[in-house]
């Protein structure tokens, strides 16, 4: 049953949201143009000159340009695969706790370091890296030479990967947890039975279980390779380390708005966000045949 | 359970009680070691001698930003900025939610609108156009930059429109014989049912905007006006644009270490308040969180 004052409530209901998206989203889109232009602030879209495809292919010829691509994806990939690997042993050893209160009270602090920001964690991050900082106390017990980790281009994306991963380890095993506790407790009583061992429960009865979900979360992954985390790299790099941390994301940031670089910027941000909407849209494809899930 | 412990179970629990240990506490000593150092002497920071427990324990920091006018200036914006937008971004977040979930058969135009929310969803100008737009709407250095940019959060508006549409058809359809307005059957009938989603978006929201420091630091060029996060940031900027490595680490230890992090200390203490309530709502959080990117 259509009645005609339902239709007028709820297209008054949409009439903010869309006018907001109008302004803030679609408008932007048209900023693309500038990609293809010589913008220039005094003139402005309508009268800046045309150049063509000339800030892409100045973009390829840029003597950095291959260096922050292999930074970018890197530092992505590092951070996927280990915080991947890091995440599933953690939740598959917290699952091994049988204690309620031990294993809450264990939640409640590894999911903390996920809602601080960069900008509080790399302070920590500089503290504990630092050449007087506690690693470096560790390496020399062990008689190795103190490194500087934040000025060091060999340590430098690792100190990157690793913090990453500790920051988000915890709040990621939420999902495997989840997993976990959908499994039969009944399988374990019959793999018991026939005497299976803990290590062989594990491998036969939990992994296989929560394999779906370790499919579904690795194919989500997968536009992240774009995705170096800027927060972090922004908060914590420094120009003794530019060629190895430079990513994408940081270069647009620092050519494109405090160099004033328009259209160079936006160019980069352009190709950027279209490999990235490709490689969603593929993992969307991929994740919907492989399991059924889709994100929309 | 049904098999006794053997040896190598206690063997393996020791294994596994060390390592998840050891990772619960690679988790807590660092914040502990940066509260330690905000309630520590000086000279004892400097000389790179604090833990996690404070040396030469006094609060002389913290009193120190108890006077600090800027300090709480960030801090006052920083609240201020969260409760305008978690009220712009909850009511956008209901209004534009509801509608999308009625079917096109019931709501003509959805479709329409739902594919320019997809649109919107997908492609972006990216940062320097959206810059530009609010630079030409001379929002620049106004506390509705950090807010309106971001307004509709559109990951959250599926998320909602996806519990709208769970809540069951019979109760709307009472409601509408009862002769009530889309404005009454939304209110009275739909939102209490959407509580605990909303609950889980609300704390979210509130983090978000609580932690962001990027968008002041793009659209706020007054330092004046900065929220906490972007203040503290601005704190670490001198040490990140030095570029010889031993003032680098010179810079790290003088003591203005033990007052940033006092700083630090004061600006995580509203969010390890609201953090007791999201326990409750991890695991939909996930899910805020996962179609937000």
């Amino acid at each position: 049953m259509k009645r005609k004052k339902d239709q007028m409530a709820l297209h008054l209901m949409m009439l903010p949201g869309m006018i907001l998206l109008a302004i803030f989203s679609f408008t932007p889109m048209f900023g693309i143009i500038m990609a293809f232009q010589n913008y220039m602030p005094a003139r402005g879209i309508a009268k800046s000159p045309w150049v063509g495809m000339d800030n892409f292919i100045f973009m390829f010829q840029m003597p950095d340009s291959k260096q922050i691509f292999i930074n970018t994806i890197t530092i992505a990939v590092g951070k996927i695969i280990l915080s991947t690997f890091v995440t599933i042993v953690f939740a598959l050893l917290l699952n091994e706790i049988k204690n309620k209160f031990m294993k809450r009270s264990i939640q409640t602090i590894v999911y903390l370091p996920n809602f601080l920001s960069w900008v509080i964690l790399a302070t920590v991050v500089v503290n504990i890296f630092s050449y007087e900082g506690p690693i470096n106390a560790v390496l020399e017990m062990l008689g190795i030479e103190p490194i500087l980790f934040m000025a060091s281009n060999k340590w430098f994306r690792s100190v990157l990967i690793v913090t990453d991963v500790w920051k988000g380890f915890g709040y990621g095993a939420i999902i495997y947890l989840a997993a976990l506790s959908g499994i039969d407790p009944g399988l374990y009583e019959a793999a018991a039975i026939d005497g299976a061992n803990r290590f062989k429960r594990v491998w036969h009865i939990t992994l296989p279980g929560i394999l779906p979900t370790i499919m579904l979360v690795t194919i989500m992954n997968l536009p992240n390779v774009l995705n170096a985390g800027f927060d972090q790299i922004f908060n914590l790099y420094n120009p003794l380390v530019m060629e190895t941390a430079d990513i994408i994301d940081t270069w647009v940031y620092r050519v494109g708005l405090v160099e004033r670089q328009y259209s160079l910027g936006t160019a980069v941000g352009l190709l950027r966000s279209i490999v990235g909407i490709i490689l969603m849209l593929s993992a969307n494809k991929i994740a919907q045949k492989v399991t059924d899930y889709r994100i929309f | 359970m049904i098999e006794k412990r053997a040896f190598g179970g206690i063997v393996a629990d020791i294994i596994i009680w060390i390592i998840v240990g050891a990772l619960a506490l690679s988790c807590l000593m660092p914040l502990m070691n940066i509260v330690a150092i905000s309630l520590s002497d000086n000279a004892a920071v400097s000389a790179n001698l604090v833990n996690i427990f404070p040396i030469g324990f006094n609060i002389s920091s913290y009193q120190e930003i108890m006077g600090d006018k800027q300090f709480w200036r960030s801090f006052g914006i920083s609240v201020l900025r969260v409760v305008l937008g978690l009220s712009v971004n909850i009511t956008l977040l209901v209004l534009t939610a509801y509608p999308l979930s009625k079917s096109p058969k019931f709501f003509a135009r959805q479709k329409v609108y739902m594919s320019l929310v997809l649109f919107a969803m997908l492609f972006s100008g990216g940062l320097i156009p959206t810059f530009m737009v609010v630079n030409s709407l001379k929002l620049t250095n106004t506390i509705w930059a950090l807010i309106l940019p971001g307004a509709v959060p559109l990951g959250n508006v599926i998320l909602l429109m996806n519990a709208f549409r769970g809540v069951p058809k019979s109760l709307e359809e009472a409601a509408m014989i009862d002769g009530g307005s889309q404005w009454v059957i939304l209110l009275k009938v739909f939102l209490p049912v959407v509580k605990p989603t909303l609950a889980a978006v609300t704390l979210f929201t509130i983090v978000g905007h609580w932690n962001d420091y990027f968008s002041a630091l793009v659209y706020i060029t007054d330092t004046a006006n900065y929220p906490l996060q972007t203040y503290i940031q601005q704190l670490n900027v001198d040490i990140t644009e030095v570029t010889d490595p031993d003032k680098l680490e010179q810079l790290a230890r003088i003591s203005s270490r033990t007052l940033n992090s006092a700083k630090i200390v004061v600006s995580t203490i509203p969010l390890l308040m609201i953090y007791p309530f999201m326990q409750k709502y991890f695991v939909s959080g996930i899910v805020v969180g996962s179609v937000k990117e």
